[in-house]
C-alpha cells in the first residue's frame, strides 16, 4: 500500500459522519459574501447597495490575476457592501444580501441529469471555470483556472485528484465521491482536457472502501482515469505528500507541484468544475460537515456560500451543552471561530464542535529535545527549533531554517508532548520572514 | 632553579617589548583617523543604546550627527531638550527646539469595560492573538493584554494592571523612544506631546467601527457621534472612519470635549479635579448630601434591583 515516507502521524479518525447521506440546507435569511475568499487579491464588487440580484449573478469580479468572480448564491436585495467580521473576528469587506425567493439566471441547467458530453475546447474550459469563479475546496482557495494556465516551458503530464481527506472528523469529500461518482470523473475528464494531459490519478485513503470500490468500478468507463488506495496517515492530502506517494516525485523545497510536471485538485474542485462547465452553474454551494462527538446528528450539508455558521449548527440540533470550541476546518489545521454569525466562505470544508474537555490544551512545559517533532515533519524540517527562533524573534535564523516549507499541517503540534504550541510559533515564523523577504 | 626563573621572565619580557613595537608600528600605519567630535557627542548622549533616534545604538547617532553635520531631524528623545543643546554646542550650532513626547495608551478595554466573550488560549504575545483572532471581547481594534509593549520597554515605564488587562505607561520613566509604539500589533500607543505641566486631552479608543458595533465590544468605545468634533473651537478634532482624534497641535487643553462625549471615551490626564458647579457650592453640606439622595431615590424608583445594582456598581468603577 502507497504513503508518503517521511513523517507523518495517526490521530483518531472520528470519521462520525460518513454514513449521513448529504443533505440539502434551505435557503438562509440573509447570506455574507466576503470579497476575499480566495488567495490572493480581493474580488471588486460589481453591483451596488439596494440591487435585485438572482442566484448565479455575478457580484463581485476578480480583476488581478490571483483572483477570483464571486457569484450571488441566492436571490434577494444587496443589503450593504461593507466591512463585517470574518470568521475570527477582523473586519473585512463584504457583500450582504438579503434573501427573497430563490430566482435563479436563465441558462443555469438545474436538472440532475449528468451531462457526459464534453463540448468546450481546452481555452473555453480555462476561460469557463474562471468566468465561474471556481477555487480549490481542499481549503486554500486557489483560483482553479490558474492552475490550468501552464505558463511556458512547463509540461505538465498527470493530474492528481486529492480525495485523501486525511483530516479527522471531516467526510464532505467522502460523500461527495460515493453519491456524485460519475460526475465527479466528469469532472477530472473536463480538468484533464483544460491541462492537456492523458492521465489522471485519484488518491483516496482505504478507510474509504466503499469510494474507492465505487470510483474504481466507474472509472472503468474513464479513459486514462486511475483511482489508487493509500494507506491512511495524516497529512496525506498535503499536495506536495500526495504527489510523493502517488508517483515518487518530490516537490523541491520552494518549487511548485508544476515543476515536477503535475496539478493537484480536490475531489469538490473537480465535481465544481462539471457543474460550472457542463451545468453552467457558478461555485455557488458547497460541502459541508457539521460533526462533533457532541453533536446530536452530525451531517453532511450541501449548503449556500455566504450562510451563517449559526444555521449549520441549527440543523445539526443545536450546539450541544458542553462545547468548548468551535472550528472552522477540521481539527489539526482548522481555526477556532470568534463568533456564530460568521459566514461559510469557499474554503470551508467543515464546522467540527469540539468538547469542552478535547479543546483545552495542556499546559505548556519546556523543550525536552525528545524530537518527536522532527520525526513527525512531513517536511522534514526542525520544528522545536523553529518555535525556540519564533519565542527569541530570532527570524533571520527561522528563515535559514527553511521554516518557509512548513505546510502548517500541525503534526509537530499533536504528537508534542510538552504540549508546546509549535505550530503557533512556526505561524508566526513564516509571518515575520514573508516579511522579511519582501523587504529585500 | 632561579636560572629558569630569571631566563623565563627574560625571554617573556623580551617577546613582550617586541610584540609591543610591532604592534605600534601597525597601529601607526593603520591609524582609521576618525572625527574626535564622534567620540564627544557620544560621550553626552545617554548611552542606553533604545534606538528612539532611528539609529542602531548611541554611536551610530553621534556618527551620524558628525557625518552629516546637521542636527535636522536628529533628536534623541530620552534624553531631550538638554542633551540636544550638549550636542548643539559640541557642534556648534543650535538644536531645533523639539517639544518632549510621552507614549499614550489609547485603549480602555479593560475587563469590566469590555468583558471577554471567548477565551484565547494561545501563545502569550499579542503579535500572536493579533494575527489569529479579534480579542476576548470581539474588538479588533482593542488591546489584546498580552504585554508585547512591556517587554519591548528598556526604561521601566510599563506595566499590566492585573486588574484591568491594560498596561500603565508611568509617564516619569517614559522617554518616548517608541519600542512600544513598535511592538504593538494593533498601534494602539501613540507618542504625543507631554504638554504643560504633563496636562494631555487625548481619544482613547482606536475603534474604527459603525457606533452600535463599537459599543456592543466596549463600553467606552469612540463611537464617532461628532459631538466633540462640533464642541471643539480650535479644528483641533478629525472625525475619520467612525473615530475622532485630536491634534495635540491645535488642542488648547479646554476639555469641553472631554464633558460632551457620551461614552467618556476622551481621557483628561493630570488636571486638577473640576471645580464643583457655582449652584452646589452656594448649599450648605447637609443639604448638598440631602439633595442627592433625593434625586438618587428619584432615579432609583420603578426600577428593578438588579439593574439598580448594575448602576451602582457602574458608578463605582468610574469613581475609581
Amino acid at each position: 500500500m502507497k504513503t508518503f515516507k517521511r513523517g507523518g502521524v495517526h490521530p483518531e479518525e472520528n470519521k462520525l459522519s460518513e454514513n449521513q447521506p448529504i443533505e440539502v440546507l434551505s435557503v438562509p435569511k440573509r447570506v455574507t459574501i466576503l470579497l476575499g475568499q480566495n488567495l490572493g487579491a480581493n474580488s471588486k464588487p460589481v453591483v451596488n447597495k439596494r440591487d435585485k440580484v438572482k442566484v448565479g449573478q455575478l457580484i463581485a469580479k476578480g480583476e488581478a490575476f490571483i483572483s477570483a468572480n464571486l457569484h450571488s448564491p441566492v436571490s434577494g436585495t444587496v443589503l450593504k457592501i461593507d466591512d463585517v467580521p470574518d470568521q475570527v473576528g477582523h473586519n473585512k469587506a463584504a457583500i450582504v444580501i438579503d434573501v427573497d425567493g430563490d430566482e435563479w439566471v436563465e441558462g443555469i441547467v438545474r436538472s440532475s441529469e449528468i451531462a457526459k458530453d464534453i463540448k468546450l475546447s481546452k481555452e473555453e474550459i480555462v476561460k469557463k471555470i474562471q468566468e465561474m469563479g471556481v477555487v480549490g475546496l481542499g481549503g486554500a482557495a486557489f483560483p482553479t483556472h490558474i492552475k490550468l494556465m501552464v505558463p511556458e516551458g512547463k509540461v505538465p503530464n498527470v493530474l492528481i485528484i486529492n480525495g485523501v481527506e486525511c483530516e479527522p472528523y471531516l467526510t464532505a469529500d467522502h460523500r461527495l465521491m460515493l453519491e456524485k461518482g460519475e460526475e465527479l470523473l466528469i469532472g477530472i475528464s473536463i480538468l484533464m482536457k483544460g491541462l492537456g494531459v492523458s492521465k489522471a490519478i485519484i488518491g483516496i485513503e482505504n478507510n474509504k472502501a466503499d469510494a474507492i470500490h465505487l470510483l474504481k468500478e466507474l472509472a472503468n468507463n474513464f479513459l486514462g482515469i486511475e483511482v489508487q488506495s493509500l494507506k491512511v496517515k495524516y497529512p496525506q492530502g498535503g499536495e506536495k505528500q500526495l504527489i510523493k506517494a502517488l508517483i515518487n516525485r518530490e516537490v523541491p523545497s520552494g518549487k511548485l507541484p508544476l515543476d515536477v510536471g503535475c496539478v493537484v485538485s480536490n475531489v469538490g474542485t473537480a465535481f465544481a468544475v462539471y457543474e460550472a462547465v457542463q451545468k453552467n452553474k457558478p461555485l455557488i454551494e458547497r460541502v459541508v460537515s457539521v460533526t462533533g462527538k457532541s453533536v446530536k446528528k452530525p451531517s453532511n450539508l450541501l449548503v449556500r456560500i455566504g450562510t451563517p455558521i449559526s444555521d449549520l449548527i441549527g440543523k445539526v440540533e443545536g450546539l450541544p451543552e458542553d462545547t468548548g470550541k468551535i472550528i472552522g476546518g477540521g481539527p489539526m489545521m482548522g481555526k477556532t471561530l470568534i463568533s456564530m454569525n460568521a459566514a461559510v466562505v469557499k474554503g470551508t470544508s467543515g464546522i467540527l464542535v469540539m468538547r469542552e474537555n478535547e479543546s483545552s490544551r495542556i499546559a505548556v512545559k519546556d523543550c525536552i529535545r525528545c524530537a518527536k517533532c522532527v520525526s513527525v515533519c512531513p517536511m522534514g524540517l526542525s520544528p522545536y527549533l523553529l518555535a525556540i527562533y519564533g519565542e527569541q524573534e530570532r527570524y533571520e535564523d527561522a528563515g535559514l531554517e527553511d521554516v518557509m516549507d512548513c505546510i502548517e499541517c500541525g503534526s509537530c503540534h499533536y504528537i508534542c508532548p510538552s504540549g508546546r504550541p509549535l505550530l503557533d510559533y512556526l505561524r508566526v515564523d513564516k509571518v515575520r520572514v514573508g516579511e522579511i523577504m519582501r523587504n529585500r | 632553579m632561579s636560572d629558569v626563573i630569571i631566563y623565563s621572565v627574560i625571554t617573556i619580557a623580551a617577546l613582550g617589548t617586541v610584540s609591543a613595537m610591532i604592534l605600534f608600528f601597525v597601529a601607526q600605519q593603520f591609524k582609521v583617523i576618525e572625527n574626535p567630535k564622534i567620540d564627544d557627542v557620544e560621550e553626552v548622549l545617554p548611552g542606553a543604546n533604545c534606538g528612539g533616534c532611528g539609529y542602531a545604538g548611541c554611536r551610530n547617532f553621534a556618527e551620524a550627527i558628525v557625518k552629516t553635520n546637521t542636527l535636522e531631524g536628529m533628536n534623541c528623545p530620552p534624553g531631550g531638550t538638554k542633551v540636544m543643546d550638549n550636542v548643539a554646542s559640541i557642534m556648534g550650532m543650535t538644536a531645533e527646539v523639539q517639544a518632549p513626547l510621552v507614549a499614550v495608551m489609547r485603549c480602555s478595554g479593560s475587563k469590566a469595560n469590555a468583558p471577554a466573550k471567548v477565551q484565547y488560549d494561545g501563545p502569550e504575545t499579542c503579535f500572536f492573538a493579533h494575527n489569529l483572532s479579534a480579542a476576548e471581547s470581539g474588538c479588533p481594534y482593542g488591546c489584546l493584554g498580552l504585554a508585547d509593549c512591556v517587554r519591548a520597554c528598556k526604561f521601566d515605564a510599563m506595566y499590566m494592571d492585573e486588574e484591568t488587562g491594560l498596561p500603565v505607561i508611568i509617564e516619569e520613566n517614559c522617554v518616548a523612544c517608541g519600542a512600544c509604539v513598535e511592538a504593538c500589533p494593533r498601534d494602539i500607543i501613540e507618542l504625543r506631546k507631554v504638554g504643560p505641566k504633563s496636562k494631555r486631552i487625548f481619544v482613547s479608543c482606536i475603534n474604527e467601527e459603525k457606533g452600535g458595533v463599537a459599543k456592543k465590544h466596549c463600553s467606552v468605545a469612540c463611537i464617532g457621534c461628532w459631538k466633540c468634533e462640533k464642541e471643539c473651537k480650535f479644528d483641533a478634532i478629525t472625525i475619520e472612519n467612525n473615530l475622532a482624534y485630536i491634534d495635540f497641535n491645535k488642542c488648547t487643553l479646554c476639555r469641553k470635549c472631554v464633558v460632551v462625549c457620551p461614552t467618556n471615551a476622551i481621557h483628561e490626564l493630570n488636571f486638577k479635579p473640576r471645580k464643583p458647579k457655582p449652584e452646589k457650592k452656594t448649599l450648605e453640606n447637609e443639604v448638598k448630601t440631602d439633595a442627592k439622595v433625593v434625586v438618587e431615590s428619584e432615579k432609583t424608583e420603578g426600577k428593578p434591583l438588579a439593574k439598580i445594582e448594575d448602576e451602582a456598581t457602574d458608578n463605582d468603577n468610574n469613581k475609581e
